[in-house]
């Protein structure tokens, strides 16, 4: 069992762990820290593909390591604006729900005052 | 050596372990700690991938950066006293998504083992392009000069989740500082941490952007070694975090990007090219870009963290 | 070569960098420089995306540029065909329409040195753009997901933008959804690349066999640019998103955010793997967006609020997008009648949808709300924004002349002509149901009755709203050099099902 080989067993289970914990918890922070389990997931099968680009002196394929650097820090600031809305929904609805029968009824009489 | 199958093996257990006890701890604190210890397990299997560089950035900002912020995060809503939406899932919800995450585990697993051979790579083209940059380490090549395109529109990525978080402010509060990371007063034994701590980081990830242009690191790794030291600082509440209308502040977020835009438009005038650089003279340009962009990445993420400006910052 | 740059590629670059630009000054000058170069940035862009379309109908040839000087594998290339050509000009003029409308809405005022709400607006207002145009001219597939999260990121923050918790939320529930739809994509995209070591749009289509790793991407993909684009049934997202947001974004998330992943989805399947049989995705492809066309009409039908009426509408308007799926695939006779009635679509509901909600913004602010039950006579107090929503209407019934009947018309050929008759049944019964909703809104307010205006509409807002519903009915016009246009740069593989 290589380590690549190893790396991609973990990674898709991580995703599978990921994807129970998005559908099962409800609150919107443990869905945000399913998120980055998956990807985190996703970016070990980028690895795994990397280390079988193994060639030309190197040991890895340097393009899909470039590709989850990038994409570590695009999740961290996509979990940084998720955060912030979770945090400002809950200062102003004193209660954080995502539940849509709260917010958006079909047959909304349009009470909310929609000035705009 | 018969040793490293075991400690692979081992290792991957405990990243599976850790990860399962992330889902399935029931309070929020639980999960984002063991979802920190994962991020630090999972730099260590980076290096067995033969990635340092993304086993740095992994440890740094997958697992240091981002547990600040859950942390923070879960900290400001139990002191808000927001009720977390409460009700537990029913079992038959439970079973269909365990059903369906593992037919989605074992697909993907197949999948990935079974991909074609032999190995598509592109190692030898970045290779081939290594002498021009005048860099020895490929992947700072492939971020700064072959898909340096994507680095830039990342770091725009970053200005508008900035922006974006500021947004959620209230009116009033517009301009303000940030609300400080954590509530504590000066504490001696923090403040002695901090002032130890801080400058060996700085001076750490200065060398770690140094040397990646040569070596596993670069303005990513070093980037946000440096942005942790800065939000030790401001956690032991030696600095506060500035207004966010100072004017320092804005230039100092825009800085990587916008000199890495410049560069490339200047690529028109002494390569071929947008984001192309002169023959022979790249790496002092790169590290001219990387420069500004460790800049940028050091102050962005902690002021991510901080989150938007608000009324009790007293300022 | 395949990815070596053309004369006039360079162009593709400084279209990109010009919003990019414009977000980097708006940032750093802050206040109310942010809304002045968003307003300069306007003219430049619609520029730019006409002289990259004059200079694909000169050449015949999609337009492409190797960034950096280095080519595809290992570099990222640009390439604007035809239909990239007619979507950046669409959305500079939809741009320039909601920036200029968006004036009296997001200025700073005076006394003020910066304002929450005016800069939040003009800085995300042209990172769409920057996004949308790299979606557009963007050959290869990891940059398209980093223009997705730039997108993502742009959009969410003006959903909730006056900052109510019902915005919050739906701002929320938008972004957990675009986030597990990049992740799907991302997935997808590890998968090509551990296959093919690439991801070039065009390395990849020469490169693309039937194996399991290239189902599981495309599904992948698929399934994430299905979630963005609010596919039915992953649509939960949208009508809170679009219908509260400001009238200016709803106008540029309807109509175009959410076409720049479904323009992705025409490059997965049209450009990537259309050497690929299957069948079968078009069957179910245009099966979803036959639920979606019969679902979002009836819901639209029982909506109370003008705003959620015409986001149920979007809905129920991009499952026609998706019928291009089963009725322009391959190289039949056909196939050319599909292709052009789908981007046909795309143009006409962009600029008739947009229209619609820049005029029901204008309706409620001048009303003071937007339900549908209280607009009896308002159409003789504001003549100008009824029209705009009667011209918008008519383009989303499908009713001569109009763009959206040119869309429908082609869409119908295309379907009898390939015995695919299904479609085009739900093609007309999603006109009835249409002419359904657009007829609540236009009947009472054509009645009698007596409303009392809080402020008389601004002409120069409604004159800009009218002036997008007359385009989408331009469209109605369109010559055939037209439809030759948006074939340029399409690979057509012979003999595919």
């Amino acid at each position: 069992m290589t380590p690549a080989v190893l790396a991609g067993l973990v990674g898709a289970a991580v995703v599978g762990l990921g994807l129970y914990g998005l559908i099962v918890d409800p609150q919107p922070l443990r869905k945000l820290l399913a998120f980055n389990l998956i990807g985190s997931g996703v970016f070990l099968i980028f690895g795994i593909v990397a280390r079988r680009g193994a060639a030309a002196g190197f040991e890895f394929d340097p393009v899909p390591q470039a590709m989850v650097i990038t994409g570590i820090v695009v999740a961290f600031a996509a979990s940084a604006l998720a955060v912030a809305l979770i945090l400002r929904l809950s200062e102003t609805s004193g209660g954080v729900s995502l539940d849509p029968a709260v917010w958006t009824k079909p047959d909304d009489k349009g009470e909310k005052g929609d000035g705009q | 050596m018969n040793l490293l199958p075991i400690i692979d093996v081992g290792l991957a257990l405990l990243v599976l372990g850790i990860a399962t006890w992330t889902i399935a701890a029931r309070e929020v604190f639980g999960a984002v700690v063991g979802y920190v210890v994962y991020g630090l397990l999972l730099s260590l299997v980076w290096v067995r991938l033969y990635a340092p560089d993304v086993a740095l950035t992994e440890a740094a900002v997958g697992g240091g950066v981002t547990g600040v912020l859950l942390l923070t995060a879960g900290a400001r809503l139990r002191s808000g006293g927001g009720k977390e939406a409460g009700e537990a899932t029913g079992l038959p919800l439970r079973v269909v998504a365990a059903v369906l995450s593992l037919l989605v585990a074992l697909g993907l697993a197949a999948v990935v083992l079974f991909l074609p051979e032999p190995p598509a790579t592109l190692a030898p083209e970045a290779r081939a392009g290594l002498a021009a940059t005048g860099l020895g380490n490929p992947i700072t090549a492939v971020l700064i000069s072959y898909r340096s395109f994507d680095t830039m529109l990342e770091k725009i990525v970053l200005v508008l989740a900035l922006t974006g978080v500021w947004s959620v402010a209230a009116d009033g509060a517009w301009g303000r500082a940030p609300a400080p990371i954590g509530r504590m007063a000066p504490d001696g034994a923090l403040t002695l941490l901090t002032q130890t701590l801080a400058p060996l980081g700085i001076v750490v990830g200065l060398h770690i952007f140094w040397v990646g242009a040569d070596a596993p690191g670069g303005a990513f790794q070093g980037g946000a070694l440096l942005a942790a030291m800065w939000m030790i600082v401001m956690m032991a509440r030696l600095a506060e975090a500035p207004r966010i209308d100072a004017r320092w502040l804005r230039l100092a977020l825009i800085a990587g990007p916008a000199v890495f835009f410049l560069a490339g438009l200047a690529g028109v005038a002494w390569g071929d090219g947008f984001f192309s650089y002169p023959p022979g003279f790249a790496k002092p340009i790169i590290l001219f870009i990387e420069a500004f962009m460790l800049l940028t990445i050091a102050v962005t993420l902690p002021m991510l963290v901080a989150g938007p400006p608000s009324k009790g910052a007293g300022r | 070569m395949m990815g070596a740059t053309t004369p006039g590629g360079f162009l593709l670059v400084l279209a990109i960098l010009l919003p990019v630009g414009g977000v980097l000054l708006s940032f750093v000058l802050g206040g109310r420089f942010a809304e002045r170069v968003a307003l300069a940035v306007t003219p430049l862009g619609l520029a730019l995306a006409l002289a990259i379309a004059a200079g694909v109908a000169h050449s015949g040839q999609p337009l492409v540029y190797a960034v950096g000087g280095h080519p595809p594998p290992l570099g990222i290339a640009l390439r604007a065909d035809g239909i990239s050509a007619v979507m950046l000009v669409a959305a500079a003029l939809i741009f320039a329409a909601s920036g200029f409308y968006a004036r009296a809405k997001f200025s700073t005022p005076p006394g003020v040195a910066e304002s929450r709400a005016p800069l939040t607006f003009w800085i995300m207002l042209q990172a769409i753009w920057a996004a949308l145009t790299i979606v557009f001219v963007s050959g290869d597939l990891f940059n398209l997901y980093v223009a997705l999260e730039l997108l993502t990121f742009a959009a969410v923050p003006l959903v909730c933008i006056d900052g109510r918790p019902e915005t919050l939320a739906a701002a929320l529930r938008y972004l957990l959804f675009a986030l597990f739809g990049s992740i799907c994509y991302l997935l997808g995209a590890a998968l090509f690349f551990g296959a093919y070591g690439t991801l070039d749009i065009a390395l990849l289509a020469q490169r693309v066999h039937p194996l399991p790793a290239v189902w599981a991407a495309a599904a992948l993909m698929t399934a994430g640019l299905l979630a963005k684009t609010a596919l039915f049934p992953l649509h939960l997202w949208l009508p809170p998103a679009h219908a509260n947001a400001p009238a200016a974004a709803s106008a540029v998330l309807s109509g175009l955010v959410v076409k720049g992943s479904f323009f992705l989805l025409l490059r997965l399947w049209f450009y990537v793997l259309p050497g690929l049989p299957a069948p079968a995705v078009g069957a179910v492809l245009g099966t979803l967006g036959s639920a979606a066309i019969l679902f979002g009409s009836v819901l639209a039908l029982r909506q109370a609020r003008l705003k959620l009426l015409i986001a149920y509408s979007t809905i129920a308007q991009i499952g026609y997008l998706f019928l291009i799926f089963p009725l322009a695939s391959g190289a039949h006779s056909w196939s050319a009648d599909g292709w052009s009635g789908g981007v046909m679509q795309i143009l006409a509901h962009a600029f008739a949808k947009a229209a619609m909600f820049l005029a029901a913004g204008l309706l409620a602010e001048s009303l003071g709300h937007d339900q549908i039950a209280k607009l009896t006579g308002a159409a003789r107090k504001m003549p100008l924004t009824f029209l705009t929503l009667g011209l918008g209407g008519l383009s989303l019934m499908g009713l001569p002349p109009s763009g959206g009947f040119a869309a429908k018309w082609l869409m119908l050929r295309a379907s009898v002509a390939s015995g695919q008759w299904l479609w085009a049944l739900v093609i007309l019964a999603g006109g009835l149901l249409a002419a359904g909703y657009v007829y609540r809104i236009l009947a009472p307010a054509l009645g009698d009755g007596a409303v009392a205006l809080k402020a008389p509409p601004q002409r120069g807002r409604e004159a800009v709203a009218l002036s997008l519903a007359l385009v989408a009915v331009a469209l109605g016009f369109a010559p055939n050099s037209f439809f030759d246009f948006i074939e340029i740069g399409r690979p057509i593989v012979m003999g595919t099902p």
